[in-house]
């Protein structure tokens, strides 16, 4: 278990879910946990609209300062230092979309590959339209990875269609995980599925309600 | 993997546009519609398109006019405080009789208002919005599969009747992630014999324009352009009805709104209420028939909307105040909740 765990993607690729659930697991084995929110692309559909659920979970909440206003302005704050630093425990980053999102983690790549102890993982659900083959998919991998100046270490198959999910379809969408592992030579860690339709072996995921669906 | 994606609502309307035969996007970002600008900045120049980040808005809006002028599928699009600076533009189409797609993703105002959805355009977006005497066809996507569907129909009723088209969205609709099944087909062309694409010296030349020094000339454009209005009221306007066959109170609500509205209809009728919805699809035309024929049967009308109220205007005329319509809404960003819309039909209903 690295202490630092890197969520990273493609564009609503469902990176957020995955590390919202990802600290709440992490702490239920004991561990102190932070999770940060380092998005600085996308003002809507943040980690802190799970906050009540981290923090009776006892999970530390860093988020930037303006996440969920009014107010559309990627700033991140002095406190995001913490996190690089090994006395502040295990940290899980939600970083933004695609190479954009990517460029925020490059000032804090110098600590990331100096005290290199993390993880981090490639996100990817074959299902959006951007990255719908391990070929596209690897572009995207390489575009982060040359934003941020940190190489991934793992990839997690989030492949879904929201409320038309079958497990079907995300077992077929391993074969195309296999793929994008031989052509970077990277591991999958794992398969997240919506809770209601995972099996053994698949990381379950807890997703939001809301008044609309 | 197949015509099936998980996509954004911005996502879903930009590739629509493309599969629609929109090769040429104009536009400038602004939340909460960038997806849009950023995913043709992407895929545009894959598939031999044209995408151009304008210096601004205004400057977006006329080079529609011109890729329009010659004939091309183009569109644009924004948010709220954007598509006001495009409002001169829209009207120079309208007065020049230019088809084209202009997309409002819309945030609170007025103002600088928010990044938060709304529906507070709705004035702007049905009764004109720039100056002179003219319409434009609005269609109000209710999810992510609509912002594709109705994106080519957006297109193609433009190009029929000559007129420019809106898809009227908000903030929620495209941001939300939901599954969506893009269909593959081949897009509908129109003949534009009007259009600025060289005369080769074969043919007289032809003209795009909205000034006219004759205002007997100008009267008579205004009046050709209403008799097409006309025929668009009545055979374009589009609408969904939600247990509506035996309602005794009919909740109206577009976009995003009708998505909770609906949610409320079922709580209603649990409750003992006949509740049922009427859904606008395009906003202009309004429906009016089908809320004049609801009015016959039904009691009262609620208005749910994301604004302080500007729909209900039209659900009045279009009733001609035969039943008590009262409104329900939120505003400066906010969506009014299932318990909210229950509350307001309760008491349309006799304050029970």
């Amino acid at each position: 278990m690295k202490r630092l765990s890197l969520f990273c993607g493609h564009y609503g690729s469902g990176k957020t879910n995955i590390a919202v659930n990802y600290a709440i697991r992490l702490r239920g084995q004991g561990l102190k946990v932070t999770i940060a929110d380092l998005d600085i692309v996308n003002p809507y559909f943040r980690t802190r609209d799970s906050e009540d659920e981290l923090r009776k979970a006892g999970v530390g909440f860093l988020t930037l300062p303006y996440a969920n206003t009014n107010i559309d302005m990627p700033t991140v704050p002095s406190e995001a230092y913490a996190l690089f630093r090994p006395e502040t425990g295990h940290c899980v980053l939600d970083i933004g979309g695609d190479d954009r999102g990517a460029y925020v983690l490059g000032q804090f790549a110098p600590f990331i590959r100096e005290e290199n102890d993390y993880d981090m993982f490639f996100v990817v659900n074959f299902f959006r339209p951007l990255t719908p083959t391990p070929e596209k998919a690897l572009e995207v991998m390489r575009e982060i990875e040359a934003a941020c100046g940190i190489g991934f270490t793992a990839i997690i198959n989030n492949s879904n269609l929201g409320s038309w999910t079958e497990i079907g379809e995300v077992r077929r969408s391993g074969a195309l995980a296999d793929e994008l592992s031989r052509l970077s030579g990277l591991p999958v860690a794992f398969t997240s599925v919506r809770e209601d339709i995972a099996g053994e072996g698949d990381f379950p995921l807890r997703l939001q309600k809301n008044s609309w669906r | 993997m197949a015509e099936k994606y998980l996509m954004k609502g911005n996502e879903a309307l930009a590739e629509a546009a493309i599969r629609a035969g929109c090769r040429i996007y104009f536009g400038y970002p602004i939340t909460p519609q960038t997806e849009l600008a950023a995913y043709m900045a992407k895929r545009m120049p894959k598939i031999g398109g044209v995408f151009v980040q304008a210096e601004s808005e205004i400057a977006a809006i006329n080079m529609v006019y011109g890729a329009a002028a010659a004939g091309k599928r183009v569109m644009t699009s924004s948010s709220s405080p954007g598509i006001s600076l495009k409002q001169e533009g829209i009207s120079y189409l309208a007065g020049s009789d230019l088809p084209a797609l202009i997309v409002n993703v819309q945030r609170g105002g007025p103002g600088l208002g928010g990044i938060q959805p709304s529906q507070s355009d709705y004035f702007q977006a049905t009764k004109g919005g720039g100056h002179g005497d003219y319409h434009r066809i609005v269609l109000t996507p209710a999810s992510v599969q609509e912002m594709a569907d109705l994106t080519g129909l957006a297109f193609d009723l433009a190009d029929k009747y000559r007129v420019p088209s809106m898809i009227l969205a908000d903030g929620t609709i495209g941001q939300m992630m939901e599954p969506v099944e893009i269909r593959e087909e081949e897009p509908h062309v129109f003949e534009k014999p009007w259009a600025l694409t060289g005369t080769q010296m074969k043919r007289p030349h032809n003209v795009v324009n909205s000034l006219y020094l004759d205002p007997e000339e100008l009267e008579q454009t205004n009046i050709d352009r209403f008799a097409r209005y006309a025929q668009i009221e009545a055979s374009e306007a589009r609408w969904e009805e939600y247990m509506m066959e035996d309602a005794e109170y009919c909740l109206v609500a577009f976009g995003i709104a009708s998505r909770v509205a609906k949610n409320a209809v079922v709580s209603l009728r649990a409750k003992g209420i006949k509740a049922g919805l009427i859904r606008p699809i395009t906003v202009w035309p309004f429906p009016k028939e089908a809320l004049a024929k609801a009015a016959d049967r039904v009691k009262g009308f609620l208005s749910v909307e994301l604004s302080m109220g500007q729909m209900i205007e039209d659900v009045k005329l279009a009733t001609g105040c035969r039943k008590p319509v009262a409104l329900c809404s939120r505003a400066g960003g906010l969506i009014p909740g299932p318990d909210q819309i229950i509350a307001a039909a309760e008491e349309l209903a006799g304050g029970r």
